[in-house]
């Protein structure tokens, strides 16, 4: 990497709650990522900088930041599109969740809520039967496809103002992952499903806001799954009652 | 704050409403236009049971409506949950049907 003349003033979140912005001077390269910068920042100007990533391609989903107020998968993000023509860059831990320290936040809500979204798989078959045939062209298969790309990134967590309000709010990947779920044919218990997503934190709390589908870095769609997860919920609602 | 009944609740009451508060439009726009009084109005209401029902049926919707939209508000506004978010729920529901009770018995008791 050739390193430009120009540097870029780039304000970084330290310490916990209540931490505040440092200001660093990071030399401007032509093809830089946020993840390059806070990295830079890391090897060069403070060690003591903590901040996670791992696979730096967009597929581990460890690298997520707030940047200039938004969600953003770092290591895919390039500091000309997280600026958007502004000179100034602003780096804060995601929003949503607690600071552990600097831009590490702590995911155990997240991932919590991923569990009390029971999004558990609940098997048809033995392991002793032979494996069922899904065709990738049934509507059950089609649904659940759009999915499976997510990589718990969080950003879809962080973006989405309903979580900011009520922190009882699943959030858009629970809800999206047990829409999945939900689809999948080889699933024997798809009440459970829908009953683990009725609840005071539920699928029906969603505002239909789409942050979470603006965010994804992935360009998947939680809002349609959670439309999904209202829509069958509401019509097994009269079936049950029934 | 909402879980499928408080849900479903709400999106009933809304179905209720929507051809209630488009006859309640037309019925304003017919009294004003028609230049009927009050008394004549009045007159029309009294010990009809289909008004009664009508407005009856509306205040009802407009209770269960109301309180949960207001529920949903307090609760990502104020953080308010439990018995406090529970009290205002019901609270709310009860001041609306009774406020409204009263203008519908008051117009169709004959
Ligand atoms: S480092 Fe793995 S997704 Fe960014």
């Amino acid at each position: 990497m050739e390193a430009a003349e120009n540097t870029l003033e780039v304000s970084v979140w330290r310490g916990g709650e209540d931490g505040e912005y440092q200001t660093f001077q990071v030399p401007a390269q032509e093809n830089q990522t946020i993840l390059d910068v806070v990295s830079w920042i890391q090897q060069y100007a403070d060690p003591t900088l903590t901040y996670r990533f791992a696979c730096r391609v967009g597929m581990c989903g460890s690298c997520a930041m707030m940047v200039n107020g938004k969600p953003r998968w770092t290591c895919r993000t390039h500091v000309k599109k997280a600026t958007e023509g502004a000179d100034k860059i602003e780096i804060a831990p995601l929003r949503n969740l607690p600071v552990i320290k600097d831009l590490a936040a702590d995911m155990d809500p997240f991932f919590d809520k991923w569990v009390k979204a029971g999004a558990v798989h609940h098997p048809t078959r033995t392991r002793d039967d032979a494996i069922e045939t899904i065709t990738p062209d049934e509507p059950g298969r089609v649904e659940a496809a759009k999915a499976i790309e997510c990589i718990n990134c969080s950003v879809c967590y962080a973006g989405c103002d309903t979580v900011a309000n009520n922190p009882d709010y699943l959030g858009p990947a629970a809800l999206q992952r047990a829409w999945t779920l939900y689809n999948d044919a080889k699933d024997a218990d798809r009440q459970a499903i829908l009953d683990n997503v009725s609840g005071v934190g539920g699928c029906h709390n969603c505002h239909t806001q789409g942050s979470c589908t603006m965010y994804c870095p992935n360009e998947l769609d939680p809002l349609s799954a959670i439309a999904g997860l209202k829509r069958v919920t509401a019509q097994n609602f009269f079936k049950r009652k029934g | 704050m909402l879980d499928l009944r408080l849900y479903m609740a709400q999106r009933l009451s809304a179905m209720v409403m929507i051809p209630l508060t488009l006859g309640h439009l037309a019925v304003m726009i017919y009294a004003m236009r028609g230049g009927l009084t009050g008394g004549e109005i009045l007159a029309r209401t009294q010990g009809s049971l289909f008004w009664f029902l009508f407005y009856g049926t509306f205040v009802a919707a407009v209770s269960v409506h109301g309180a949960i939209g207001l529920r949903v508000i307090v609760h990502e506004t104020f953080g308010t949950r439990g018995r406090a978010l529970m009290l205002l729920t019901w609270g709310s529901c009860l001041v609306l049907f009774l406020m409204g009770a009263r203008a519908v018995l008051a117009v169709t008791l004959a």
